[in-house]
């Protein structure tokens, strides 16, 4: 069984038609979830996202949308207890 | 019991420290180490190299005995915040300003495995002001950013020592760091390299150019197994740990075999979370981390089960069984979800997701499993 989490949870968003091919979200994405298909990126399977964000955050153009965040049930009780907005990384 | 509250994914945004390399043990956020608290250069430091910025350390690009009894310590978990390298530009070898610039955290771990890569070529690093946190977690939080990048090539001189305006960063570093905002403002090309370090001759050889292998993060036996010392060292502090030590001890001391099974018991349960299901972990074949830990803690809280002897011979016996099958597991599955962090795939709507269906099943086990205990102990007495 491949290392996966669960499936459809995701919040990937992709607007291909601001996509002007210059390939840094396949350069960026661990989990290649971007491949370059001519001039354009077309994802791949998004049930592998982790969310990380490197992809919106290094596309110039916009055509990238993810709710970033950490992927760590410590970190989300943590922050839950502390009342704070966002999970963070511990002290 | 407070019940934690388990944000909605539309309440959160923004941060991200999913991570091969554990974090949660760094420095405070925010608390920059001291100066005498980074790592002086001196263990790795050959010499000094002379530019129109000033001079600059040479480190060694072969790691000595020190390096790795450091890097052992640091998997141990021991000392881990003492690990930071001072912020500012190194050299290997002896470069030229036609040199290749590597950027990196000043976390120990990243900051050796770069420069183990690099042996035999000539080359700046730059390395940044993470707190002491690695290179992925430092761009999750933002500490590996495009505002340090920035800050850190003006403070260096950078633009004086090269000839060239390219950096080379690492890919994991990308969640931080907008390369065409580095680029706009500081006039550097970013350019991202292998994720593995050990990539980087193979990425400079082919003209920097990053295979689709090199691309991909993975999470295999040996580095799941390599994080698990960390785990567990938190887990020895924990104070769930101590109480099942103490039961044990108590058991052996007062010859009571029940006592001491259940020392045994919860410490198994524990090791069943911890080591068991991230060594295990593709394996085990179910999605969620805490239903991993949770098949490992029934199997184990089974195996005590049987050996207290099967049926029960009393009703104080059959309590006490539904309270290992219910509590092991519950401990299991919940050290397991713990291990999220610790991987390289989950993200945080899938942990959000996993953490609403086993968290109010995991309080309804332990509760349940209490009730069973005190019912045992009641009929016992």
């Amino acid at each position: 069984m491949p290392l996966q989490h669960l499936k459809n949870v995701a919040t990937l968003k992709y607007a291909s038609e601001k996509c002007t091919g210059c390939g840094m979200c396949a350069a960026v994405c661990p989990h290649a979830v971007f491949e370059m298909e001519g001039r354009k990126a077309r994802v791949t399977d998004r049930d592998r996202c982790m969310e990380c964000g490197a992809c919106s955050r290094n596309c110039a153009f916009g055509a990238i949308d993810v709710r970033a965040g950490v992927g760590c049930a410590y970190a989300i009780m943590w922050s839950a207890l502390r009342r704070k907005p966002v999970p963070q990384c511990g002290e | 019991m407070a019940l934690p509250k388990i944000p909605n994914a539309d309440e959160l945004n923004n941060v991200n420290c999913s991570c091969g390399e554990d974090c949660c043990g760094g420095p405070a956020e925010g608390a920059s180490p001291r100066a005498d608290e980074y790592v002086s250069a001196a263990p790795f430091a050959t010499g000094r190299i002379s530019t129109p910025a000033g001079e600059v350390p040479v480190v060694a690009s072969v790691l000595g005995a020190r390096d790795r009894w450091g890097t052992f310590r640091m998997r141990a978990g021991i000392g881990r915040s003492r690990y930071a390298i001072a912020p500012g530009l190194y050299a290997v070898g002896t470069p030229d300003p036609w040199s290749p610039i590597f950027v990196s955290a000043n976390y120990k771990l990243s900051f050796d495995r770069l420069r183990a890569s690099l042996t035999g070529l000539n080359a700046w690093l730059l390395v940044l002001d993470t707190k002491g946190i690695n290179v992925w977690c430092a761009a999750g939080k933002g500490t590996f950013g495009t505002e340090e990048v920035v800050r850190r090539i003006g403070e260096t001189g950078l633009a004086k020592v090269a000839a060239h305006r390219t950096l080379i960063l690492p890919q994991l570093g990308a969640p931080g760091v907008a390369a065409h905002e580095v680029a706009k403002r500081t006039g550097f090309r970013v350019v991202y390299g292998p994720i593995r370090a050990a990539d980087i001759p193979a990425f400079i050889a082919a003209g920097m150019k990053a295979t689709l292998e090199m691309r991909r993060v993975r999470f295999p036996f040996k580095d799941r197994i390599l994080l698990t010392p960390v785990e567990l060292s938190m887990i020895v502090q924990s104070r769930i740990f101590q109480a099942a030590v103490l039961l044990w001890i108590v058991g052996l001391v007062a010859g009571v075999a029940e006592i001491r099974l259940a020392g045994l018991a919860f410490l198994g349960a524990i090791l069943a979370g911890t080591v068991l299901t991230p060594a295990f972990l593709p394996w085990i074949p179910v999605r969620l981390f805490a239903a991993k830990g949770w098949i490992l803690g029934f199997v184990w809280a089974a195996a005590i089960c049987a050996l207290r002897g099967f049926p029960p011979a009393s009703v104080s016996g059959g309590a006490a069984a539904a309270a290992y099958l219910l509590l092991l597991p519950a401990l299991s599955a919940f050290l397991a979800m713990n291990f999220t962090g610790s991987s390289t795939f989950t993200s945080l709507s899938g942990v959000v997701a996993e953490m609403k269906t086993a968290v109010p099943l995991m309080i309804i086990s332990g509760v349940l499993g209490i009730a069973a205990l005190v019912v045992s102990i009641v009929l016992k007495a």
